[in-house]
């Protein structure tokens, strides 16, 4: 049994087929590279795992629990909140909290999940917070963002905006962190420094898929990639099994065509 | 007719301004948010009734609605006959809410779904969301277009006259109605002046407090 495991994932949005019967799985501590042209199903496929979309069938499983499966009856929000938690998702857009700072952005959801609904003393309280604020701390220093906890959205770069993110996404501890596109709305000389807190987060063994149009990345980092076209998997293997020796016609074309404008 | 003998005249009226504006802002505030869940509800027909209640209120003369409201229950026979004041404050909620709630609407749709989605990934429930995350940002944005309502809501209150209810320009006109003097009316465009003057100081206040971050 794989930490992940992911089967046949069916999605519609009314009469387009967007996911037509995914399956694939993965090892604690791996990086899974998901490429393919736009419109693939790409997007679509994270926002399942992250229950921004509800499957039309299939099963999701991490660690040998089911978090989804299309048998059960629709989930709840507060089981759909649990069961999300195994999952972090890092936006293309960032999405940030304008209204908070740095440090308040990644802390936000801890405290709130941490406080809720519980009867605390005075002291207990501070010293949860505390803690959560010693971790958030931590996090932005992984991410070399140590000196802006004070700052706001608005005033960092698009690359140290993404990296907040990243940190925010981890102060939940997810067991598999998503990332959508995390460098397309960055400039380019900005995207290095997004890909190498990624690299970093891989030595300390992170699970993550990381949805990418950056080829040399994926080749570089992933320990496992995942072709998409229509809807499925057209290619999986490792980096030097998709980009070195591609089986199929469409993978090749699509590797040709990223080659020629990446 | 001395300034001192107007003045006292006019407080009185300018009492009845106040109370107009001043419970008509609180009412309305909190009544126009409940309007734009209405409006803006997931179920067809509390969403299309709101719409077109918000619609006729927005679409005809406030004064037409306070004549309505207070003439309107006696002739249709109905056993009430609201005091003049309350058929006014009345008339000024409801149309008020309607105005608010619009702004309200605008402010919220104009928040991207990726705020709800990242406050959803993060394990949020929607209370949440709304209050930690977009109700300050919505504020943000509607403050501006809030005030000039506000502003007009202070103008406004000069339509309770039409029904005899005897606000600031009521009152003024009392007084050259009777002593064929002009002034008064200058002394009270005056009031008007600066009480919005005050109104517009607080609003950019609030405006420049909220500037912290751009967006
Ligand atoms: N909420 C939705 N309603 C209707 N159609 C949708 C919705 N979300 C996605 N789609 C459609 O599903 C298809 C796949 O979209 P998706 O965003 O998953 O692709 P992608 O592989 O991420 O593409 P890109 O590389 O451009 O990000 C597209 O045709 C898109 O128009
Ligand atoms: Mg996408």
């Amino acid at each position: 049994m794989s930490f992940l495991e992911v089967k046949n994932i069916y999605k519609s949005f009314g009469k387009t087929e967007v996911l037509k019967g995914i399956d694939f799985s993965m090892e604690k501590g791996e990086v899974l590279a998901i490429i393919g042209s736009s419109g693939s199903g790409k997007t679509t496929l994270l926002r399942c795992m992250n229950f921004l979309e509800t499957p039309d069938t299939g099963t999701v499983s991490v660690n040998g629990n089911v978090l989804f499966s299309s048998d059960e009856p629709p989930y709840s929000d507060a089981e759909k909140r649990e069961k999300r938690l195994h999952f972090g998702l890092v936006f293309q857009q960032f999405n940030l909290f304008p209204q908070y700072n740095v440090l308040k952005n990644v802390s936000l959801a801890p405290e709130l999940r941490q406080l809720k609904g519980k009867k605390l003393s005075k002291a207990e309280k501070k010293e949860i917070i505390k803690q959560i604020d010693d971790n958030s701390r931590r996090l932005l220093d992984t991410v070399g963002l140590s000196d802006k906890v004070n700052n706001y959205p608005c005033e960092l770069s698009g690359g140290q905006q993404q990296r907040v993110a990243i940190a925010r996404a981890l102060a939940l501890d997810p067991d598999i962190l998503c990332f959508d596109e995390p460098t397309s709305a960055l400039d380019p000389e900005l995207t290095g420094e997004v890909l190498r807190v990624i690299r970093e987060l891989k030595t300390s063994d992170r699970t993550m898929i990381v949805v990418t149009h950056e080829m040399n990345f994926a080749r570089g980092v992933a320990d496992k990639v995942i072709f998409m076209a229509d809807g499925v998997i057209e290619e999986y293997g490792t980096p030097d099994e998709v980009f070195g020796a591609p089986k199929s016609e469409k993978t090749r074309s699509f590797l040709e065509k990223s080659l020629e404008n990446p | 007719m001395s300034f001192w003998d107007v003045t006292r005249q006019l407080a009185d009226g300018f009492g009845i301004t106040l109370i107009i504006f001043g419970i008509t802002l609180v009412a309305s505030l909190p009544l126009g948010l409940i309007i734009t869940f209405g409006s803006m509800s997931k179920i067809p027909p509390i969403k299309w009734i709101t719409k077109v209640f918000v619609w006729i209120i927005r679409g005809t003369p406030l004064m037409l609605q306070i004549i309505l409201i207070f003439y309107g229950p006696g002739l249709m026979n109905w056993d009430i006959m609201l005091p003049r004041l309350t058929a006014v404050l009345v008339a000024f909620i409801i149309n008020y809410s309607c105005y608010f709630s619009e702004i309200y609407r605008g402010g919220i749709e104009s928040i991207s779904k990726g705020q709800y989605e990242a406050g959803q990934v993060l394990g949020m429930t929607k209370t949440q969301i709304f209050f930690k995350i977009v109700l300050f940002q919505v504020i943000k944005r509607i403050v501006p277009p809030m005030g000039n309502e506000i502003i007009t809501l202070v103008k406004d209150t000069s339509l309770a006259r039409v029904i005899a209810v005897t606000e600031l320009v009521k009152a003024a006109e009392n007084i050259i109605a009777v002593k064929s003097i002009l002034w008064p009316l200058f002394y009270v465009g005056a009031f008007y002046l600066l009480f919005s003057a005050l109104l517009t100081f607080l609003l950019n206040l609030a405006e420049k407090k909220m500037n912290y971050y751009s967006g």
